[in-house]
């Protein structure tokens, strides 16, 4: 099977789908002639024109907003925001209009759109190219949210939210984009191709919304984690030779609830881990339906790692992001408590 | 460099607040038929001042005059004068059924009916509007059934969008009427967006984009123009000018542009102003602007001037913020009255028969409302219910919310 990296991956899937479904449209700011800032359209435009692949002007209001327009015509568009620090002037069209139509308009209108967006940090972007917003979407009612965190998942997902009746949310964390990045920033970089979840089918395939995977069995305390984090946790777990079962969710919303509870009740305790800042973060939906439904099994309380609550610097950009050694902490002392 | 002294901050303010004597003397209103009709393929660059002036048809005397003139026939004159008489008699009767306490909430378009109601008899079936809330004449005279809106304001047991949003936010597909948002302005660039849709299929279908002169200041309103402009989408871009965004008098949002129209001027968009309570030239300036979207000629922007006469909404008193009188005051007069002066001045309408309408129209407008209230009213008879609250909300209900839905009962 061939092996790719995750930009190759994304860039599979839209091209397996603009060739399967004439629907699908693809744009953004840099995503036509160019390919995209991380390339991830490289190639798009020359393959299907100008008509189904183009350059956007710099509007995130504009891109999104209109693809909800094109979508109530009945196309499919598959917008890009370039960072998903980006996303917040499209953020009204996102909340009230494309999470709402279906619902205000009893099915009238729907809106089957996806927005792509780079997310995450780890790459010294700063405030301004390292957020990780995902919890400003999965509190909104109509929305489906998205973070994959291999090559393989990034392809069947991102095919499953292009054929999705509804809007989605796809956040690609942009360190992952090259290779599986467990935190350890000094050493170099490991690629894709020397990954098993590198390997990515060619042509059709999804991964459905909804489905988390187990990328580590263990018995002695659940983890749960999305993108980036889901490799930090495997070092964290190698690193303190603790058991964990690690949980990748890769979708937020709709949430795999059933896996969560499986593994919890299993283990009797449970991590939740995250690159967003910790206040109001996802970890804390988490940890809540947690102990909503496993708190008679749970040995430790619910323990969670995630950014501070700062905005994301650049210069202490390791001391801010939560790396295995913060994980690690953390698992020690659910083990210990 | 000289000295220019302290800075000065500018609040702008209209003309008279409440307790002085209206005064439009400031709104220069070119006579009927004054403003030439260019071709449809004509080069923007030579028509600007189209942006600064009004193109008018009927004139104080009830004739139809200048080059936008003659395009409609008697009898689709008199279809769009029962049209505009249908949907002040709809408002009426709504508005008090809000006093009632028979709803939460009424918008009603006094004054402002010519701008809908010609507009929709300019498009073609499968056309799409994307309106604000004071464009009910598109499904008014598109044939929309009254007693469907009407089940939608009163959110009963038949109401198409189930009780889901707030009265008067009607949508139909069929009817070349997008869902209204209530939100501001983001139905501008949607609708630019399903215009590009259209060419990108190339389809021949055209949409219009529907805002208020207030909304004009949403950044989305900017965003369509780049993008209307930019791909040239087959889209008519309207601006409502009713003078009044609630007690927010139009220069707040206009600026030093002097018009809104003027605003399509810096995107290379043709922008043209028209009398908005003149059917006539509503409709003429609609054709033409539609016909240019059509042929691939891309947007055009257009201004209606006109005056809300009623209140912002139900929930609005606008004696706190403007003189009572100022209504009787606007200079382009009531766009009924002046519709129904030409039919007279034609000698194919009568004030007897006029009067002999408005009692038609009310007895089935009262009609609609009786076979409406017999599926209930917002508090009392037949709503929608609870288990539909949780539907719709995606295509397929995913569990978190099936078990929210247990809870609930339902």
């Amino acid at each position: 099977m061939p092996r790719r990296t995750m930009i190759e991956a994304i860039r599979d899937a839209m091209d397996v789908s603009m060739a399967r479904d004439e629907r699908v449209i693809v744009y953004g700011e840099d995503v036509g002639f160019f390919g995209g800032v991380f390339r991830c359209t490289q190639g798009l435009q020359a393959k299907y024109g100008k008509n189904r692949c183009f350059d956007a002007p710099i509007s995130e209001s504009g891109i999104v907003g209109s693809a909800i327009g094109m979508a109530a015509y009945g196309l499919r568009p598959c917008v890009e925001v370039q960072f998903a620090d980006y996303v917040y002037p499209a953020y009204d069209q996102i909340v009230s209009e494309a999470a709402r139509l279906r619902y205000r308009s009893n099915n009238d209108f729907t809106c089957p759109i996806v927005v792509r967006m780079p997310t995450g940090g780890g790459i010294f972007g700063g405030q301004t190219h390292s957020q990780s917003p995902e919890a400003l979407f999965t509190h909104v009612s109509g929305l489906k949210t998205v973070v994959p965190s291999n090559p393989h998942d990034a392809k069947g997902l991102l095919i499953a939210a292009i054929e999705d009746p509804d809007p989605v949310i796809f956040l690609e964390p942009k360190r992952l984009y090259n290779g599986p990045f467990d935190g350890h920033h000094d050493n170099p970089v490991t690629p894709w191709s020397k990954h098993e979840l590198g390997e990515v089918a060619d042509g059709h395939y999804t991964i459905p919304l909804g489905k988390a995977a187990i990328r580590r069995q263990g018995s002695a305390v659940t983890v749960l984690a999305y993108g980036t984090m889901v490799y930090v946790a495997q070092a964290a777990a190698a690193e303190t030779g603790i058991d964990a079962e690690i949980i990748d969710l890769r979708t937020l919303l709709p949430l795999d609830l059933d896996a969560i509870v499986a593994s919890v009740k299993k283990t009797g305790r449970c991590v939740v881990v995250h690159e967003a800042t910790l206040t109001s973060g996802f970890g804390a939906e988490l940890a809540a339906l947690v102990q909503e439904n496993c708190f008679y099994h749970l040995e430790a309380p619910v323990a969670r790692v995630a950014g501070w609550d700062t905005p994301y610097p650049h210069a202490q950009e390791w001391e801010y992001f939560p790396g295995p050694a913060r994980v690690g902490r953390a698992l020690v002392e659910t083990m210990e408590a | 460099m000289a000295d220019a002294g302290m800075l000065r901050f500018h609040v702008p303010e209209p003309e008279v607040r409440p307790g002085g004597t209206p005064d439009f003397s400031n709104v220069t209103i070119p006579k009927a038929g004054s403003v030439p009709r260019p071709e449809v393929n004509v080069d923007p660059r030579t028509i600007r001042d189209m942006a600064f002036s009004i193109i008018r048809v009927l004139n104080r005397a009830g004739e139809a005059v200048g080059p936008w003139a003659g395009l409609l026939t008697d009898e689709e004159l008199l279809e769009g004068l029962r049209h505009m008489m249908t949907l002040r008699s709809f408002d009426a009767r709504m508005q008090m059924a809000q006093r009632q306490g028979k709803t939460s909430f009424y918008m009603q378009h006094l004054g402002e009916e010519a701008v809908s109601c010609a507009f929709r008899k300019a498009l073609q079936p499968g056309d799409m509007n994307f309106p604000t809330y004071r464009q009910a004449g598109l499904l008014i005279a598109d044939g929309y059934p009254m007693v469907a809106m009407m089940n939608q304001i009163y959110s009963n047991e038949a109401d198409p969008l189930k009780g889901r949003q707030l009265p008067i936010m009607y949508s139909s597909k069929e009817h070349g009427f997008f869902s209204i948002s209530g939100n501001l302005a983001t139905q501008y660039i949607q609708a630019v967006g399903w215009a590009m849709a259209s060419a990108i299929s190339n389809d021949s279908r055209i949409a219009a984009a529907w805002i208020g002169d207030g909304s004009t200041a949403e950044s989305d309103f900017h965003a369509a123009l780049v993008f209307a402009s930019t791909y040239k989408a087959p889209v008519v871009l309207n601006v409502v000018n009713n003078q009044w965004a609630i007690s927010t008098f139009q220069g707040i949002a206009r600026g030093g542009s002097g018009t809104f129209a003027a605003r399509g001027l810096g995107f290379g968009i043709p922008s043209l102003r028209v009398d908005g309570n003149d059917y006539l030239a509503v409709h003429a300036v609609a054709k033409w602007a539609i016909e240019r979207a059509r042929r691939n000629l891309g947007p055009t922007l257009v201004e209606y001037v006109t005056y809300r006469v009623g209140a912002h909404s139900s929930s609005d008193d606008p004696s706190a913020y403007r003189p009572k009188a100022e209504s009787d005051a606007w200079p382009l007069g009531d766009p009924i009255i002046r519709l129904k002066n030409h039919l007279i001045h034609k000698q194919v309408w009568t004030e007897q028969r006029h009067i002999q309408a408005e009692a038609e129209i009310l007895e089935t407008v009262i009609a609609a409302q009786k076979e409406a209230e017999s599926h209930g009213t917002l508090h009392a008879g037949g709503k929608p219910s609870t288990r539909d609250m949780f539907e719709g909300v995606y295509a397929e209900t995913p569990p978190h919310l099936r078990r929210q839905r247990q809870q609930a009962g339902v």
